[in-house]
């Protein structure tokens, strides 16, 4: 049995070696106890629309979905592994060109295996959510 | 109606230029380096395999975030195609990648379901939308996605997306 600081350790390492999260840069800010916060800059290449610099929309699907991810496989009941069933993700404004985005998301009900998620994804206006998703998740044990 | 003599050449180039126009102007397709097969008025999405888009190395498995942002590309484009379809066809309006301000803008993405219903393999993956709403304000589209049976999709989504306003 590893003690949480041991297995928050191994996640962050586990979840920054996955190489869709490495091409987008992904950062493991916090994560333990069904939570996570993960982070990415802001870059050219990840542009959805040339005439504003925002971001695509897919690109806030990819964090989101990673960080719902890394929230379920650090959850107290141990899932060996998890994937994702199904992710609803609302876009309520543009995040801002240039800056950081940074979802949070958390494991709010787990059952034997199924994990059901809720996340958010902000810029560097913490007030104003850029996204918000919902999504169910397996559990494997 | 669109003349019934135009050279055969001359329509296949209009309509490359203009699918060509929408999908170069988007640096985020590039990266994950997203294509288009057009047959008529009818587009497959192709997403060729790379490394960078595993999300699962053990298995291995594309990432979940690249699916849905691959079904996300597909429904945006087949949407903006349809659109614009009848001015392209009438000769309303010309895009081109090289003219600045030639190609209408994209719809918005409200929100966006994906249902996930294989793993995705690591191999090239195709995808195909059908708007099944489109107003003058939202409009609706489902997609599907799919690697080497049409029938074994992978995975499908519903998404709203808001028109761009003249």
């Amino acid at each position: 049995m590893t003690d949480p600081e041991d297995h928050a350790r191994i996640a962050k390492q586990f979840i920054e070696a996955i190489p869709h999260a490495r091409a987008l840069g992904m950062r493991v800010d916090e994560i333990g106890a069904g939570r996570a916060v993960i982070s990415m800059p802001w870059a050219e290449h990840l542009v959805g629309d040339p005439r504003t610099g925002v971001i695509h929309g897919g690109v806030v699907s990819a964090l989101m979905d990673t960080c719902c991810g890394a929230a379920v496989m650090v959850h107290p009941t141990n899932p060996r592994s998890t994937a994702t069933i199904d992710l609803r993700i609302d876009y309520m404004r543009a995040a801002t060109p240039g800056q950081r985005i940074t979802a949070r998301a958390e494991c709010y009900h787990m059952t034997r295996s199924v994990a059901f998620l809720r996340a958010t994804a902000l810029d560097e206006d913490e007030e104003n959510p850029v996204a918000a998703a919902t999504g169910a998740f397996t559990a494997e044990r | 109606m669109a003349d019934r003599n135009e050279p055969l050449h001359q329509i296949k180039s209009r309509r490359d230029s203009a699918l060509h126009a929408m999908v170069s102007g988007v640096p985020y397709m590039s990266w994950l380096g997203i294509r288009f097969d057009r047959r008529g008025d009818e587009l497959t999405a192709i997403l060729p395999y790379d490394e960078k888009l595993i999300g699962n190395p053990m298995l291995p498995a594309l990432h979940g975030g690249v699916t849905a942002a691959f079904l996300e590309v597909t429904a945006i484009i087949e949407l903006g195609w349809a659109a614009m379809w009848e001015d392209l066809e009438s000769g309303r309006i010309a895009p081109d990648a090289a003219v600045e301000g030639s190609l209408p803008r994209l719809p918005k993405t409200i929100d966006f379901t994906v249902d996930y219903l294989r793993s995705g393999l690591p191999r090239d993956a195709y995808a195909r939308a059908r708007v099944v709403r489109s107003g003058r304000r939202y409009a609706s589209v489902h997609v599907e996605a799919w690697q080497d049976n049409r029938a074994r999709l992978i995975a499908q989504a519903t998404g709203h997306f808001l028109m761009p306003q003249p």
